[in-house]
């Protein structure tokens, strides 16, 4: 395929395992944001290949993951409804909520369908004109387009059984968050090469001048990502920080500006709860006010929605990078692929869900990752546990 | 986040205004929408992501970064001999699953 | 649009990454791994749902869990083949029974009724036996059109004769619209195993050679570019055709072949996993020399998907004695069955259980079974 083989050389993936084992003089630490980087990373042992002393460690980088408890309830609320036709990206199946997930719901009746594009959704409210047709507008804002063009053509075209349950993420304020964190260890990152696609990079430059962060917009095949890992480290090398671009043949620093114009038109920044790591403000997307009768939300008065995470989980501290799942008691035991306690074992970028189709830390004779204890943080979203001395 | 390929536009047309492209990846064909992208032609690469494409690939770039990575480093073959397994050239395989011999992927490397 | 974030103001002590519960640090407490005790986990155990149908691992727990144990005074137990060989007057008779309920029933490469019976034939096929008499079974859903029904019998009856197969006794039912989904087909079948042969998913051992027929995820992929909420046109078809006729090659080159498995539901690495687990054994597969067709790997791109996870119809896996490797591939590429014939791995006695894979960039991973559904994702 092109475009994609290329970037999968064995050889030239080689050449720069050497060119970073060359450059590398001490130890630092990287995080990859995009769930999609992360999957590849694990999947061809990128990290495993490095110089021992570079850490990589996997950001919150799924959507799917990070998609508030109470936004999953509220979707599970609302295609429980015998009137509606649930319609959502298919990795949304398995996210559990407080009791149970959408799959399970479809075993049990409800009309939950899978579909690869919002425009998609659409077509099945016009077929369907005398049921609602909810779309599960997940995402970070590589989706953002996508999402916000389904809303902008049900309203051009009135099409008003048509409603959307927005749970958007933005990926720089939750770079700040992290490097804001007084446990933050990160020290350089590979920006999500999608995401930057859409919105360019112009907002990384101010997070890399202030807290001076290298960041480098990295694509998402091996060869990106090793190139990436190169730049960064390179930058740390050299006591720079700025941001550069990897995926030079996608992404250009002001980004897509029509889809920018059309998120901004649908949408607006607004708070949004990061599920296992708390409210980062103005880290969302919500619909703007002349399309509120398209939110899902207000259209479905889904109440006060109790939610209950699970307490063994500490999908908080493996979203922030600050524990690796080989650090979870539930890891591989408790929780696993079949029977996830938490999104990042749902969702196949998932932390979790990675380190375990890739068999790590699960007891085999070659157990590719050392187990190696890091820094005692405190994980969140377990009751009453406080943050040990560094 | 992630789940973007780059395939070929194939076809333009428009559907009840909305400008829509099937784009040919590798031998799977699909549409998207290509509102986002009026300058597209025939003939461009975009990247797709669920069911549009967010951005149109810059043949030129994706050639320069191929050609820096492969003079990077003067590496002997002797060098990357020693660095462990999955070392040898593995063979192609073409489109109908017979193998082939030749560089995998055939990159300009 | 430059929306500038503002740091996060630590103004009551906590860390911007603390959920909203309220609590506070207690400065001196340790986080104690030990004391932390696990509920029992959320129980959407109570339900069959479609993973316990797709060929990975929730459908082996289902087997285990449920399904053995209930059996277990009629079954005699000892690890899963693709058919059953029972004793009868001194033969050896292979027996395997099949349910088909692909949806759609027509699909680019085949449809339902040559499915049903080359998966019959295929299962006889993987314990070395030629089919002899196969059953053919329907429930109709009320509204099928007739001419469809007699078309996917006469490619059944067609695949049969190709496989030099017959179909010997059948039943029809039909039942009330949305009872089920147009038509389901269940098969039986049975067959003889030649003295000498007997392929069985324990018999792997070290040093053995791993090969595989062909191209993998055809099938699947052909399904899931007309299925709905995903369709996308693709030059490729299903793989499905019988495998007897290969598989009588084979074994006249290397009657000790040691596995056969057609690598259905749950994909190559299901099958490979599951014969590990049954030898006790542990295997090395080169991702370089494991034949992917160009548009299957475009789809499994597309939609997020791994295509040693997708179903394949006209494939099989044969693990056999080192030394006769190349024979037996050399054999498998003269006929049109095998001519995408490769070794592609081999079997070790490290890891038990457990397949791994070189990948490109030199490191080795382990190849996971598919757990339930297979679901396109957009991360």
């Amino acid at each position: 395929m092109k475009y994609l083989d290329e970037y999968r050389d064995p050889v030239l993936a080689k050449k720069l395992v050497a060119e970073i084992h060359r450059v590398t003089t001490r130890p630092w630490t990287l995080m990859e944001v995009c769930g999609g980087q992360t999957h590849t990373i694990v999947k061809q042992g990128i990290d495993e290949a490095l110089p021992s002393g570079v850490r990589m460690i996997h950001g919150p980088g799924c959507p799917v993951c990070v998609t508030p408890l109470e936004q999953v309830d509220k979707a599970l609320a609302i295609a429980a409804r015998p009137d509606v036709i649930f319609t959502s990206y298919g990795d949304m199946l398995r996210v559990p909520g407080s009791s149970t997930d959408l799959l399970a719901l479809k075993a049990r009746g409800a009309d939950v369908r899978i579909v690869y594009s919002p425009l998609d959704a659409l077509k099945i409210a016009l077929a369907n004109p005398d049921r609602q047709v909810v779309f599960f507008a997940v995402g970070f804002e590589t989706t953002a387009p996508a999402n916000a063009m389904a809303v902008a053509e049900a309203a051009r075209r009135g099409i008003d059984n048509f409603s959307v349950l927005v749970s958007h993420v933005l990926v720089p304020p939750a770079m700040t968050a992290l490097l804001d964190s007084p446990q933050n260890q990160v020290q350089a990152f590979l920006a999500a090469g999608h995401v930057c696609a859409v919105m360019g990079w112009t907002e990384y430059e101010p997070i890399a001048e202030r807290y001076r962060v290298p960041i480098v917009v990295t694509g998402f095949e091996p060869l990106d990502l090793l190139e990436g890992i190169l730049m960064a480290i390179r930058q740390l090398e050299e006591g720079r920080a700025e941001v550069e671009n990897q995926y030079v043949r996608a992404v250009k620093r002001e980004g897509v500006p029509l889809a920018q114009r059309q998120i901004f038109e649908v949408f607006e920044v607004g708070e949004r709860k990061w599920r296992g790591v708390g409210e980062i403000p103005a880290s969302g997307y919500r619909l703007r006010e002349p399309y509120a009768r398209f939110d899902a939300e207000r259209k479905f008065d889904v109440g006060e929605i109790q939610t209950n995470e699970h307490p063994a989980c500490i999908a908080g501290a493996i979203l922030t990078g600050a524990k690796l799942p080989l650090d979870c008691t539930a890891y591989g035991t408790l929780c696993t692929p079949q029977k996830p306690l938490g999104a990042p074992m749902v969702s196949s970028e998932g932390t979790c869900a990675a380190f375990f189709s890739a068999g790590r830390g699960l007891g085999g004779a070659r157990s590719p990752l050392p187990v190696t204890p890091l820094v005692q943080v405190a994980p969140i979203g377990r009751a009453g546990v406080a943050e040990a001395p560094r | 986040m992630c789940l973007g390929i780059p395939g070929k536009v194939i076809e333009i047309r428009d559907d009840a205004g909305l400008p829509m492209g099937k784009v040919d990846f590798g031998g799977v064909r699909k549409e998207a929408c290509l509102a986002y992208l009026p300058e597209v032609q025939l003939g461009d690469y975009v990247i797709v992501h669920v069911g549009f494409a967010i951005s149109r690939v810059d043949e030129e770039e994706a050639l320069k970064t191929l050609e820096i990575l492969a003079t990077m480093g003067d590496m002997v073959r002797s060098e990357l001999a020693t660095m462990g397994p999955g070392m040898d050239e593995p063979t192609v395989v073409s489109d109908d699953g017979t193998p082939a011999t030749g560089a995998f992927g055939g990159a300009p490397a | 649009m430059s929306v500038e974030p503002e740091p996060f103001a630590v103004s009551d002590g906590s860390s911007p990454l603390t959920e909203r519960s309220g609590r506070s640090a207690d400065a001196g407490a340790t986080i104690e791994p030990e004391g932390v005790y696990c509920p029992a986990p959320i129980a959407e155990g109570e339900r069959v749902i479609l993973g316990h149908g797709s060929g990975g691992q929730l459908s082996n727990a289902l087997l285990r869990d449920v399904i053995g144990p209930a059996l277990a005074a009629a079954a005699p137990g000892g690890p899963a083949n693709d058919a059953a060989v029972v004793d009868v007057a001194g033969n050896r008779v292979a027996f395997t029974s099949d349910s088909f309920v692909v949806s759609p029933i027509r699909f680019p490469g085949g449809d339902i009724g040559e499915l049903a019976v080359n998966g019959t034939v295929n299962d006889l096929a993987m314990m070395g036996a030629q089919p002899l008499a196969i059953s053919l079974a329907y429930v109709i859903e009320e509204g099928l059109p007739l001419e469809e029904l007699a078309a996917i019998t006469a490619s059944a009856a067609h695949a049969a004769a190709q496989a030099g197969a017959r179909i010997v006794t059948g039943d029809t039912k039909v039942v009330g619209r949305g009872a089920a989904d147009r038509l389901f087909v269940n098969t039986a079948g049975i067959g003889l195993v030649p003295d000498g042969v007997a392929p069985a998913a324990d018999r792997a051992r070290p040093g053995d050679a791993i090969i595989l027929s062909g191209p993998i995820g055809l099938h699947g992929v052909a399904i899931m570019s007309v299925r709905e909420g995903l369709e996308f046109e693709v030059e490729i078809a299903s793989d499905t055709q019988a495998l007897n006729g290969l598989v009588a090659t084979m074994l006249a080159v290397e009657p000790g072949i040691r596995v056969l498995r057609d690598p259905t539901r749950g994909g190559l690495s299901s099958s490979l996993n599951e014969i590990a687990a049954s030898s006790g054994v542990g295997m090395v597969l080169d991702e370089a020399a494991i034949p992917i067709p160009g548009p299957v790997r475009a789809a499994c791109e597309m939609l997020g998907l791994d295509p040693f996870h997708v179903a394949n119809e006209g494939k099989l896996v044969a693990i056999v004695p080192a030394d006769s490797a190349d024979t037996v591939v050399a054999a498998m590429r003269a006929l049109p069955e095998g001519e995408g014939a490769a070794r592609i791995g081999e079997v070790v006695a490290d890891h038990p259980g457990m397949v791994t894979i070189r990948t490109i960039v030199g490191s080795e991973r382990i190849v996971d079974m598919l757990v339930g559904e297979q679901l396109p994702r957009i991360c």
